[in-house]
């Protein structure tokens, strides 16, 4: 098992951070001569502006959302944290410069205790991601759709700063974003609790019995991811100037999701690094803009969006399991173990309910011995 | 917490129909019971005939789309797609038919290939490339929503012809208490009914076996990614069936289908039936779904805003799962469930790597 689990590993392995790196840049160079041959230029100070201020928001939600689905979770209620935050952060400072960093307090504080909500209801409740971040998702929108009609509050110049000030051609929010993924990767690749997270995604009932309690990793990235979607709902607030409850409609949790997945993280857990999802978010950031530069009908870019995203994992597929795709045959000819994603890497489905076994976790032992 | 009793005893029929009492489906059943309860008392007319027709009516397209989505998730399946489809189909049968009376039967079979096509696209794509079915159906879902308004030009145009209303609106007239017995009904019925007999069938029980342990029913013989697809296929064929209802019941908006994928999938757990596949009937998804559509209901009499309803919808799916999870006969235990894998599995894929 470890032989195989190296030999062909080692390729894609190493491959799969720099292949979106690899992947981005080839689309870049792409873009900019599909530009150029229609006569327009990709890199103009505008153009370049737009992809960045495109790739910061994205990549707040996106950097959470690794953290999350790392641990094998997912967070379908970012897009309407990030809406609530918007809210949350224009009312609270209404206008009024001294109340901005009261603001951000509360708005970034109230992403962390949905946070924490969904990370418990994952955790000690057992109730799927899927259906507890969907429904927390559901929750703050009838809140949202309720108390707010229209834009409300507003937001002081001081903090629309955030929003627009830039360096050279670098808007200050993407420099902060990048701030925040170097952070996360070092959290990932340097803390105790970044390794637990990766254990827990791998699989949380092996980590347990490590000695790692499977809970916390969990609901940290749960908070965590909360906390980045108030973020992006900051920066949306201080580009809005106000607090627009609507921005929920927008897809971002989908969006957020398609960058993971595209920046080479297992949907599944365990595998994955917020290197490659910035790679995803600049990949996505770079299709909007060729789009928007284009002037390509906006309704062909959500069915170009979903051909991308469904290729871009199917093409992962191909890579990470290309060697056992091509055994799947008993040697007795019979029929061929299932060619699904999780099971050639021993890696169980979603939710697989497992089999009616009265006591599992010793014979679970010795299964893995 | 008897872990088991629901698996090991479904060997005998008898207590294999106790067993799914005990499971989601008397869960459900009980939780309708108390809404229609609570319906009464604020309307005491509810149950006289038209209104239950009604509702019934109103209902019939969820209980649809709730049997294509069981279909997915007893399979251990996601299928998002649901919404855009019915949007999309929708659409489609507006501007083809034209209100041209003519056109219908046409138009209603090229949707029906057009759901075979989705299905069937969705369906390979996620067993035969192994993209896990949310992201397959999620871009199926931008797809259709993007292919659908960039066709249209943004808004929907055309009109659907008065025969193609008839399933959404019209009735076999004149029944004695019911008034008018909608077809709807009569659909939803027949959906239902051939959806149980269908999960009786080996094909059924496949489908089953193949969501609670797929590793297991591939190796007793069964094509798991044809199964597989045959489920989003139904659930693809269904979501069509709804479209139809649904076009007929409320005309062409550009919003319609929107969120319906989320409401199936609240009904079908809201019955009991475990996402991650295996568990789980026909009749709890049906009853789940009679249940969102009643306490919808309920929220007009009670002239609750129309904006809450999502914020209730997510209690309630959210206190459903959990109701579920700490149920032993409905979901094993948070660790059996994510035992890392079969002996036979990992003996398997080390030798033969």
């Amino acid at each position: 098992m470890k032989r195989t689990a190296i030999l062909p590993a080692r390729v894609p392995r190493l491959g799969t951070t720099a292949m979106v790196y690899l992947a981005l840049v080839l689309l870049l160079a792409l873009s900019a001569a599909f530009v150029a041959a229609r006569g327009g230029n990709l890199f103009t100070t505008a153009n370049t502006v737009d992809l960045f201020t495109r790739s910061s928001l994205l990549g707040f939600l996106a950097i959470g959302q690794t953290l999350v689905i790392l641990c094998r979770s997912l967070d379908l209620s970012v897009g309407y944290v990030a809406a609530l935050s918007t809210v949350v952060a224009a009312t609270t400072m209404a206008g009024d410069p001294s109340r901005v960093l009261l603001g951000v307090g509360a708005a970034l504080g109230l992403a962390g205790l949905i946070g924490l909500a969904n990370g418990l209801v994952v955790t000690k409740l057992g109730v799927n991601p899927f259906i507890a971040t969907l429904g927390a998702g559901l929750i703050i929108k009838g809140y949202l759709d309720t108390e707010f009609q229209g834009p409300a509050g507003e937001i002081p110049a001081a903090f629309q700063a955030f929003g627009y000030t830039r360096i050279g051609v670098l808007p200050v929010s993407t420099l902060i974003m990048l701030g925040v993924a170097v952070a996360a990767v070092l959290f990932l690749r340097r803390t105790r609790m970044g390794y637990h997270v990766y254990a827990v995604g791998g699989d949380a009932e092996v980590a347990r019995l490590s000695g790692i309690r499977p809970e916390v990793p969990t609901v940290t990235a749960h908070v965590l991811c909360s906390v980045m979607a108030g973020t992006a709902g900051l920066l949306l607030a201080a580009r809005f100037g106000t607090g627009s409850a609507t921005v929920y409609g927008n897809g971002y949790e989908l969006e957020a999701i398609a960058a993971v997945v595209l920046g080479g993280t297992y949907l599944l857990g365990g595998r994955g690094g917020v290197a490659g999802t910035i790679a995803g978010v600049f990949i996505l950031a770079t299709l909007d803009t060729v789009f928007n530069v284009l002037a390509i009908d906006p309704f062909v870019k959500d069915v170009l969006r979903g051909v991308i995203v469904i290729a871009a994992v199917a093409v992962y597929a191909r890579g990470r399991h290309s060697r056992a795709a091509t055994r799947v045959r008993f040697p007795s000819g019979g029929a061929s173990p299932p060619d699904r994603g999780p099971a050639p890497e021993a890696r169980p489905s979603p939710d697989p309910g497992g089999p009616a076994d009265p006591d599992p976790s010793p014979r679970a032992l010795g299964g893995r011995r | 917490m008897t872990p088991n009793t629901g698996t090991s005893s479904a060997l005998s029929p008898r207590s294999a129909l106790a067993a799914s009492f005990r499971g989601g489906t008397a869960t459900a059943a009980l939780l309708l019971a108390l809404i229609f309860v609570v319906i009464a008392t604020q309307n005491p007319s509810f149950f006289e005939g038209p209104p239950l027709m009604a509702f019934a009516k109103k209902a019939a397209p969820l209980v649809i789309l709730a049997v294509g989505q069981y279909l997915v998730i007893v399979s251990g399946e996601f299928d998002l797609s649901v919404g855009s489809l019915v949007g999309a189909q929708v659409v489609i049968a507006a501007r083809l038919i034209d209100g041209e009376e003519s056109m219908t039967l046409p138009v209603i079979a090229l949707m029906l290939v057009f759901g075979l096509v989705v299905g069937l696209v969705n369906g390979l794509v996620t067993t035969l490339l192994r993209v896990q079915s949310i992201i397959t159906t999620l871009g199926t879902m931008l797809i259709l929503f993007g292919a659908v308004r960039y066709w249209t030009g943004g808004a929907p145009t055309g009109a659907l012809s008065e025969s193609f209303r008839v399933p959404g609106r019209g009735g076999i007239e004149d029944v004695p208490f019911f008034g008018q017995v909608p077809w709807a009904l009569v659909i939803a019925l027949v959906v239902a009914v051939a959806a149980v007999l269908c999960m009786r069938s080996p094909f059924g029980r496949a489908l089953v076996a193949t969501g609670d342990n797929d590793v297991a029913a591939a190796f007793s013989g069964v094509r798991v990614w044809r199964t597989r697809t045959m489920a989003f296929i139904g659930s693809s064929l269904l979501a069509t069936v709804a479209a139809v209802l649904i076009g007929g019941f409320a005309g062409v908006t550009a919003q319609v289908g929107e969120g319906l994928e989320f409401t199936a999938i609240t009904a079908v757990v809201l019955g009991g039936v475990v996402l991650g596949g295996g568990r789980g009937t026909v009749v709890a998804a049906v009853l789940g779904a009679l249940t969102v559509e009643a306490l919808f209901t309920l929220f007009n009499q009670l002239y609750l805003p129309s904006t809450i309803q999502p914020s209730v919808q997510g209690l309630i799916i959210i206190a459903a799962v959990a109701y579920a999870a700490r149920r032993g006969d409905l979901r094993l235990p948070e660790r059996l469930r994510r035992r890392p894998d079969h002996p036979t599995e990992r003996t398997l894929g080390s030798s033969r790597r």
